[in-house]
C-alpha cells in the first residue's frame, strides 16, 4: 500500500512569514507590470479582427507582413500559431490604422484580398481557418460582464460560506481567493498570455477550485474544533492541514495530470486556458494553507468567536498539554517530528 | 441485501437512461438538393450531442439594427420583425440546424453550423430586400435642371474634370471621403487644382460627367468618374436643385460602350407605384432563350390590383425596378397593364444569384438595415483538429488519472475508476439530454472535470484509511468514511457549482458551454462518487463479511 504523507506532522503555519514573502515577491512585480502595461486582451475584449490562416508551406511572418503592408494594412500583429504553416493575424481597434475605416468585417475582407495578392490565390496557397470580427461595443460589454462575473462569484460564495460555516471562515476563504486572482493576473502578465473570454473562464474556475481546496481544510478545522476542545487554533489549523495533506496531494495530482495533458496536447486555442488552470492548482493549494489559514487565525484574534480560542491562537502554547491525534493503535505518529508544538511568537 | 438491490436497480436505471440519450437517432436536416436547387428534408443518424460552432465549423453572427443613419425609435420591435424575416431566409438557405435568436433587447444572433461561404450568408442575412417600382423621369425634369446645378457648382468653386481633371477629382473624392491615408498623400496636387477653379468657361461640373442614356431619365457615368459624381450629388446645394418629385438612383450593372465602361444613373419619381410588401412569391429561373437568370414574382391580389391600375396609367413609360436603392437592370417599358405577375432580369449573373434574390424577396424586407457587430467564422477543418486534439488530451489525462488512482488505492481505486467511466457516460448524456452544446472550452471542462471528479473519491478513501488506522472494523470504517467525507464533498462541490452557474449567467457562447459541462460534471461526479462507489463497497462487504483488511 502506497501512503503519501500519512500521519504527517509538519508545522505549516510556522513558515507563514516566509510564504508571505515568497508570494509578495511573485505578485508585486507582476501586478505592477499589469497596472502599468495592462494585459494582452483578445479581440473579444478590445474589438477588432482576428484571422487564422494556414499557408501551403511555412512562409514566415515576414512574408505575410509584406503582403499586408503592400495593401496598406499596418500595425496588425502577426503570430505563428501552433503548426509552422499556421498564422494568426490580429488587428485591434484603437491602434492607429490597424483597422480599415468602417467596420471590423471589412478588415477581414481586406486581409483576405491582401493575402491573395501577396501569397497567391486561395485555397491553393492559403486557407482561412477562422475569422473573428468583434465591434467595439461588444468588447466593452464583455469587459464589464467579466468583471461583474468575478465580483458576483465572490459575493455568492461569501454568502454560501457564511451560511454553511461562519462569516470568519467565509471571509478568510474569500480573501485567499482574492490572493489567487492577484497571483494569477501576475502569472498571466509574466507569460504574456492572451486574455480571452475562455481565460476569464479559467480564472473563474480557479476561484471555484481554490475555494474548494480551502473548504476541504476548513471543513476539517470545523470538525477538529469540536473534537479537540483544549488545543488552540494554531494547533488545530496545523493538524487539519496535515490530516488533509494526502487528499490534497492526490487530488491536485490527478487534476494536474489532466491540465498538463491539456497544455501539451489540446492545441493552441486551449493552451492559455490550460496554463492558467495548471497555475491555479499551485496557487489554490498554496493559498489554502498559507493565506486562508493564517487569515482565519488573525480574524479569530481580532474578533474572537464563541469559544474564544482564536484569542489564544497566537500565544505560545507551551503550557497547554498536547492532545495528539487520537490514540493510534498502529505505530504512533512519527516521533521527533517536532509536530504540533507550537512555538509561534507574535 | 434489499438496499443493495434497490441501489443496483437505481444505477441500472440511470445507466439505461443515460445510454438511451446517447443512442444515435435520426435527425431531420434541411439541405439543398443539388439537382433542383430546392430545399428538402433528409434524415441522418448521429449521436445527439450538439457540437458548438468551434467544433464543427460554421458562422456566428451578432447583428444589431443599424442606427448610424438616424435612430430607430423602437429597436426591440424592429429586431423582432427582423428575426422572423431572417429566420425565413435562413430556413431556405440550406444550413442543417440554423440558430436565429434575439439576445437582449435589440440584438440578433444567427448561427449557421457547417456553412462554408460566410460572404454569401452575410449577404443574404443583411440584405434589406426592399423592392419598389418607380416610373423614370419621363419629362426629363432632371436634365432641364442640370444647367442650374452646374452654375451652383461653379459658384462653389468646383471645376469640371475637363482640365486638370484627375487632380480635381482626387480632391473631390477625398474631401468628402474618410480615406485619410490617401488624402494625406495628395495635398500638393489638390491645392494646384484648386487654383484654376476660376475658369468660368469650363463645362458644367456635373453635366460633363453625365451622358444621356437610351431612355428618358437614364444617364451614363464613366466608371472611373462614379466616385466624383457620387460626391457631387451628395452635396446639399446640388440636392436642393434636383427637381421636386424626382430622385436619383444608381444602377447595378456596368455597361461597356466603345471600350469604356459606364455605370447608369437614373432619375426616377420619388413615389413608388408599388413596393415589395405586396409580394407573395418569388422563384428563380433561367430564361431558355436568352440564357439569362430571372427572378419571377407573384403579387398578392390587392397588390395585383394596385399594380394593374398604376401600370395602366403609365403605359409606354419606363419602370425602374429598385432593390435596396439600386436600379436592377435597364428599366423596361410598360407595354400594357401588368397584373399579379412580373419578373426581374439579372442578366448574365449565375442562377444562384437569382435564387438568392428570389429567397430574400419571398421572405420580405427587413424593417431596418442590420449591421454585423460580431462575426466568427470557423473552418470545418479547424473544428475537426480541435476535436482530435481535445480527445487526445482527454485520453492521456484520463489514463493518467486512472493510473494514479489504481496504483494508490488498488482495488478501491478500481472501483473509483469504474465509477468514473459511469461519470463520463452520465455527463455526456446530460449534455445530450438537456440539449446543451459541446464547445471546445466545454471539451476542456470535461477533461478537467475528470481530474476534479475523483476528488470526492479521494476524500472518502482517505477518510476510510484514517478510520481504519484508528482501529475501526472494515465495515464501520467504510460507513464512517462516507459519513465524515460528506460535508466536505457537498460544500466544495456546491461552491464550485455556484461559480460555474455565474459563469453561465454572464458568459456567452463557448464559455456558457464550458460552464454547463462543469455543472453537469459536478452533479454526475457527486452521484457516482457518493452513490455508485458506496454501492460497490456494499456489494464487496456483503460478499466477504469477515474481511479484516480493505484494499484502499
Amino acid at each position: 500500500m502506497i501512503r503519501l504523507f500519512a500521519n504527517a506532522n509538519y508545522d505549516f503555519i510556522k513558515w507563514r512569514r516566509w510564504a508571505y514573502g515568497i508570494t509578495a515577491a511573485f505578485i508585486i512585480p507582476g501586478f505592477s507590470l499589469f497596472l502599468i502595461r495592462g494585459l494582452n486582451y483578445s479581440i473579444e475584449f478590445t474589438g477588432g479582427t482576428l484571422i487564422q490562416v494556414q499557408t501551403a508551406e511555412p512562409v514566415g511572418t515576414e512574408r505575410i507582413r509584406g503582403a499586408l503592408d503592400a495593401a496598406g494594412i499596418r500595425d496588425a500583429e502577426i503570430q505563428q500559431f501552433g503548426a509552422a504553416n499556421e498564422y494568426v493575424i490580429r488587428a485591434r481597434i484603437g491602434r492607429a490604422d490597424a483597422v480599415v475605416e468602417g467596420s471590423t468585417e471589412t478588415t477581414a475582407a481586406a486581409v483576405d484580398s491582401a493575402l491573395a495578392r501577396g501569397l497567391g490565390p486561395a485555397p491553393e496557397h492559403y486557407k482561412i481557418l477562422r475569422t473573428e470580427a468583434v465591434g467595439p461595443k461588444v468588447g466593452r460589454e464583455l469587459q464589464s460582464k467579466a468583471l461583474a462575473a468575478i465580483l458576483l462569484s465572490f459575493l455568492v460564495t461569501l454568502a454560501y460560506l457564511a451560511i454553511r460555516f461562519e462569516w470568519r471562515f467565509g471571509l478568510a476563504a474569500v480573501l485567499a481567493t482574492g490572493h489567487d486572482i492577484l497571483s494569477t493576473i501576475a502569472f498571466i502578465r509574466y507569460l504574456d498570455l492572451e486574455v480571452s473570454l475562455v481565460v476569464v473562464g479559467a480564472v473563474l474556475t480557479m476561484v471555484g477550485y481554490s475555494l474548494n481546496d480551502t473548504i476541504i481544510i476548513f471543513d476539517r478545522v470545523r470538525e477538529n474544533l469540536r473534537k479537540f476542545r483544549r488545543q488552540n487554533l494554531y494547533e488545530i489549523l496545523n493538524l487539519s492541514i496535515n490530516e488533509t495533506l494526502p487528499r490534497s496531494v492526490l487530488t491536485h495530482g490527478t487534476t494536474m495530470a489532466t491540465t498538463i495533458a491539456l497544455v501539451l496536447l489540446a492545441g493552441e486555442v486551449l493552451r492559455p486556458f490550460a496554463l492558467v488552470m495548471t497555475f491555479a492548482i499551485f496557487t489554490g493549494t498554496f493559498s489554502s494553507i498559507y493565506i486562508a489559514a493564517p487569515i482565519l487565525m488573525y480574524i479569530e484574534k481580532r474578533w474572537p468567536g464563541e469559544d474564544a480560542r482564536g484569542a489564544r491562537a497566537l500565544r505560545p502554547a507551551g503550557s497547554v498539554p498536547l492532545n495528539p491525534p487520537p490514540p493510534p493503535p498502529p505505530p504512533p505518529a512519527a516521533p521527533g517530528g517536532s509536530g504540533v508544538r507550537s512555538k509561534a511568537a507574535v | 441485501m434489499r438496499t443493495i438491490r434497490t441501489r443496483l436497480l437505481t444505477i441500472g436505471a440511470l445507466l439505461v437512461l443515460a445510454v438511451w440519450q446517447l443512442i444515435p437517432t435520426n435527425v431531420t436536416q434541411r439541405v439543398r438538393d443539388p439537382v433542383t436547387g430546392r430545399m428538402k428534408d433528409t434524415t441522418i443518424r448521429r449521436v445527439p450531442i450538439n457540437l458548438g460552432l468551434d467544433l464543427q465549423g460554421g458562422i456566428h453572427l451578432a447583428l444589431e439594427v443599424d442606427q448610424s443613419k438616424g435612430p430607430v425609435p423602437d429597436c426591440a420591435d424592429a429586431i423582432q420583425r427582423a428575426e422572423k424575416v431572417v429566420r425565413t431566409r435562413i430556413d431556405e438557405f440550406g444550413t442543417s440546424e440554423p440558430v436565429v435568436q434575439i439576445q437582449g433587447r435589440c440584438r440578433l444572433i444567427v448561427e449557421l453550423a457547417g456553412e462554408k461561404d460566410p460572404a454569401r450568408a452575410k449577404g443574404i442575412i443583411q440584405r434589406t430586400a426592399f423592392l419598389e417600382f418607380r416610373i423614370t423621369d419621363m419629362k426629363n425634369l432632371f436634365r432641364d435642371a442640370l444647367p442650374e446645378i452646374d452654375k451652383a457648382l461653379r459658384r462653389a468653386g468646383v471645376t469640371a474634370p475637363g482640365q486638370g481633371a484627375a487632380a480635381a477629382s482626387v480632391t473631390q473624392l477625398f474631401g468628402s471621403d474618410t480615406g485619410k491615408a490617401k488624402g494625406k498623400a495628395k495635398p500638393p496636387k489638390g491645392k494646384a487644382a484648386a487654383k484654376d477653379t476660376t475658369d468660368l468657361n469650363a463645362p458644367g461640373a456635373l453635366s460633363s460627367l453625365l451622358f444621356q442614356g437610351q431612355i428618358p431619365g437614364e444617364y451614363l457615368v464613366p466608371e472611373e468618374q462614379v466616385p466624383v459624381a457620387e460626391s457631387l450629388l451628395a452635396r446639399s446645394d446640388v440636392q436642393r436643385l434636383v427637381p421636386r418629385g424626382i430622385e436619383l438612383r444608381w444602377g447595378t450593372e456596368v455597361l461597356s460602350r466603345a471600350g469604356r465602361s459606364y455605370r447608369s444613373l437614373y432619375a426616377v419619381e420619388d413615389r413608388p407605384i408599388i413596393t415589395g410588401e405586396y409580394l407573395q412569391d418569388a422563384k428563380a429561373t433561367r430564361d431558355p432563350l436568352t440564357n439569362q437568370s430571372v427572378a419571377n414574382f407573384v403579387l398578392s391580389r390587392r397588390g395585383g390590383r394596385i399594380f394593374e391600375r398604376e401600370t395602366g396609367r403609365h403605359v409606354n413609360d419606363y419602370m425602374a425596378i429598385i432593390l435596396d436603392g439600386r436600379v436592377q437592370g435597364q428599366p423596361p417599358v410598360i407595354k400594357s397593364q401588368i397584373g399579379q405577375r412580373g419578373q426581374i432580369e439579372l442578366g448574365a449573373k449565375p442562377l444562384q444569384d437569382a435564387q438568392d434574390l428570389a429567397l430574400v424577396l419571398k421572405a420580405g424586407a427587413l424593417p431596418a438595415p442590420l449591421t454585423i457587430i460580431e462575426e466568427r467564422t470557423i473552418g470545418p477543418s479547424l473544428g475537426q483538429d480541435s476535436i482530435k486534439d481535445g480527445i487526445r488530451a482527454g485520453i492521456v489525462g484520463v489514463a493518467l488519472v486512472v493510473l494514479i488512482m489504481v496504483t494508490y488505492y488498488r482495488l478501491s481505486g478500481v472501483l473509483a475508476v469504474a465509477a468514473l467511466s459511469l461519470y463520463v457516460v452520465f455527463t455526456l448524456a446530460g449534455l445530450a439530454g438537456f440539449g446543451f452544446t459541446l464547445t471546445l472550452p466545454g471539451l476542456a471542462g470535461l477533461v478537467l472535470s475528470v481530474g476534479i471528479a475523483v476528488d470526492a473519491n479521494v476524500l472518502i478513501f482517505e477518510r476510510i484509511r484514517e478510520e481504519l488506522q484508528h482501529g475501526k472494523l472494515v465495515r464501520t470504517a467504510v460507513d464512517e468514511g462516507f459519513k465524515h467525507a460528506m460535508s466536505a464533498i457537498v460544500d466544495s462541490n456546491v461552491s464550485t457549482a455556484l461559480t460555474a452557474f455565474i459563469l453561465y449567467l454572464v458568459g456567452t457562447g463557448p464559455v456558457q458551454g464550458f460552464a454547463i459541462t462543469l455543472i453537469i460534471g459536478i452533479a454526475a461526479s457527486m452521484i457516482t462518487a457518493i452513490f455508485v462507489v458506496r454501492t460497490f463497497y456494499m456489494i464487496w462487504l456483503d460478499r466477504r463479511p469477515d474481511m479484516a483488511t480493505l484494499s484502499v
